[in-house]
């Protein structure tokens, strides 16, 4: 332990938790004085955590891991590693591995001597590093390729390498900026199992980085959603997913019917809204909303389904189908609901479902929980 | 038509060729004076061109000027050149002019200046001013080379030898300096050549006993027209054509190294 423990651990808000392996405190990064990349962050990382940081490009996400990396510095604010303050320490002191997106394999190197490298520079002793190479290259079943230059291998095995030599040397934590970009679609999910395993197996925290939502949503212990330099809202995928905390988090995760309205009553987390076209639907809320409140009420796709006249008529509404789309497993039906602007449901394909005719008059229904109200912005009230 | 362009191009080569091709017969004349057609063949004017003091001298005093510059340039150019791209600054572009400045200036004006500069602090007669005076029109060269090589060189690298434990001296060492060699070593190539072939600086800055090989040829044509210097000539032509060959070598084995890059 550093002799700056102390004074260190006694800032921290709540002692009495364990010592989180990474801290941000009041980050903030402006590359020219006026715009702010990142925006006071403060974020803790527990030890063998598996936290992605979400966001759409320009968001700070990416900023954030470089800081963390020693490859930007901060305009404000201080980064804890197991308690001490790294600002200043220079990247090759860090420890930390890092994957990058472009794989930034050296080479000039065989696959071998990219993995002795990181070894190489921590001074490991020469005799260890063939073992240590070999178990690494073992570990993403790629043993068979260790006389291979990189640019003998497909982008996934480049991946693959990249990923082994970040965790050849027993990093603190490994640090991943979209590691799998550059790869299709079906390779890109096939490496987002290995790592989640890999990271399983190794319990070595990682820090991933990306714009895939639903990248995130497989991977990740905690998900950081970054808009505009802040974060959104940090917690485990299911509450990301299910329990938005503000609209952006809503409409970037996942896909979203979004309905304006007007708040009616309120009754607990419960309001009723009317919505801009007249419809009356019930929803749920966190906010402290008020009856004349504007609000932004959000419905998933999966959440919306077909129903008879029998359905709760306070989330039951008269629609016109306006096109479906076969996608084998599910359907996409788009509506036109009477009193809403148009809406989407997603169907489960089973055997006794009904194709649905463009043109039909129907209901849509969802269940009342699954509506969320939001407050709408100040200055964008219509 | 065809074969008037055909001959047209044909006359186009022997006008650059003829002065080069011309000299080898003349390196080879058992006559007193440079003219042609020879009146026989001789390996004499070879003979005085490797006993003669004069001439022995002069080429060693060449290769240590071109192998001295060549070392000071390639240094001096090669971290210039990855400074410059590594670093953010406003007037980027002045500062690559400024350094390619003794490139265009007239070697005239170049060589005039440093000879007033030289004489007062006693660089002038001595090979070590005509390095000095070498390597500032030599590094342009190795500035140039090595910057159009780093444009291709993906920074990403560096941040991965940083972040996997190299100090940033190792990095460079390591990963920067063997993907950047093929524009070192032609940077390096164009500097000994610069120095090697340089006649203007070399009648300023050196006397009788520091003179170069096209210093002692141009001494040789004014004072006795030997056919030493044909000899002398194709020496330097064929040592040219070496190093156009190893240039050439390095520039292609570069692009495959790139062209595996890509693949990647």
């Amino acid at each position: 332990m550093k002799p700056d423990q102390k004074t260190t651990s006694s800032q921290r808000p709540d002692p009495g938790q364990a010592q989180p392996q990474i801290r941000f405190a009041g980050i903030s990064k402006s590359y020219d004085g006026t715009t702010t990349v990142v925006d006071d962050l403060n974020l803790d990382v527990a030890q063998g955590e598996f936290l992605t940081l979400l966001g759409p490009s320009g968001s700070g996400k990416t900023t954030t891991l470089m800081m963390l990396a020693g490859f930007e510095q901060p305009s404000a604010g201080d980064i804890f590693v197991d308690g001490q303050r790294i600002n200043d320490l220079p990247t090759f002191r860090r420890n930390f591995g890092v994957v990058f997106q472009n794989y930034a394999l050296f080479p000039h190197m065989t696959v071998a001597q990219n993995l002795a490298f990181p070894l190489r520079m921590h001074k490991v002793a020469k005799s260890e590093i063939p073992g240590r190479v070999k178990k690494a290259l073992q570990t993403v079943k790629m043993d068979a390729f260790s006389e291979r230059m990189p640019g003998q291998l497909s982008g996934g095995q480049q991946q693959r390498i990249a990923l082994a030599r970040a965790l050849v040397f027993e990093p603190r934590m490994v640090l991943m900026d979209e590691p799998l970009g550059a790869l299709d679609k079906q390779l890109r999910e096939h490496m987002q199992l290995e790592i989640r395993e890999l990271h399983r197996e190794l319990g070595v925290t990682m820090l991933y980085v990306t714009h895939d939502q639903s990248e995130a949503l497989t991977m990740s212990d905690r998900i950081a959603v970054f808009h505009e330099g802040k974060i959104q809202q940090i917690a485990d995928p299911q509450t990301i997913y299910e329990q938005p905390s503000n609209p952006f988090v809503a409409s970037f995760i996942g896909e979203n019917n979004r309905l304006e309205g007007v708040v009616e009553s309120v009754s607990g987390e419960e309001v009723a809204v009317r919505t801009a076209r007249g419809a009356l639907i019930s929803a749920r809320t966190r906010e402290p909303l008020a009856a004349g409140d504007a609000v932004q009420v959000v419905i998933r796709p999966e959440r919306v389904s077909l129903a008879g006249p029998e359905a709760d008529s306070a989330t039951r509404v008269k629609a016109t189908i306006k096109e479906v789309i076969y996608h084998g497993d599910h359907l996409r039906v788009a509506v036109d609901a009477e009193g809403c602007s148009e809406l989407v449901a997603r169907l489960p394909h089973s055997d006794d479902l009904v194709l649905p005719q463009e043109g039909a008059s129907c209901h849509v229904t969802w269940h009342r929980r699954n509506a969320l109200a939001f407050a709408k912005p100040r200055g964008e009230n219509v | 038509m065809r074969i008037a362009v055909s001959a047209f191009a044909i006359l186009v080569l022997a006008f650059l060729v003829v002065p080069i091709v011309v000299i080898f017969p003349l390196s080879f004349s058992s006559g007193e004076i440079l003219t042609l057609p020879t009146p026989g063949w001789s390996l004499q004017w070879y003979e005085d061109f490797f006993l003669n003091e004069r001439w022995t001298q002069a080429t060693i005093n060449s290769v240590i000027v071109g192998t001295a510059t060549m070392v000071l340039a390639t240094i001096l150019g090669t971290l210039a050149a990855f400074g410059i791209h590594m670093a953010k600054f406003r007037g980027k572009a002045v500062v690559i002019g400024i350094l390619t400045l003794p490139m265009v200036v007239p070697l005239i004006v170049t060589a005039s200046s440093l000879y007033l500069g030289f004489s007062r602090i006693g660089l002038v007669n001595s090979l070590t001013g005509l390095v000095v005076a070498h390597t500032i029109i030599a590094t342009p060269y190795v500035v140039m080379t090595v910057l159009a090589t780093v444009q291709t060189f993906d920074m990403t690298l560096v941040r991965a030898a940083l972040a996997l434990g190299a100090n940033p001296y190792r990095a460079f060492r390591e990963v920067v300096l063997p993907l950047i060699m093929p524009g070192v070593v032609a940077g390096a190539i164009f500097a000994f050549a610069t120095s090697f072939d340089e006649l203007v600086i070399a009648i300023f800055i050196t006397g009788p006993g520091e003179f170069t090989l096209p210093r002692q040829m141009f001494a040789g044509l004014r004072e006795m027209l030997s056919p030493t210097i044909a000899a002398a000539a194709v020496i330097m032509i064929l040592f040219s054509a070496v190093l156009l060959v190893v240039a050439e070598m390095t520039r292609s084995y570069g692009e495959r190294v790139l062209q595996r890059r890509k693949e990647s």
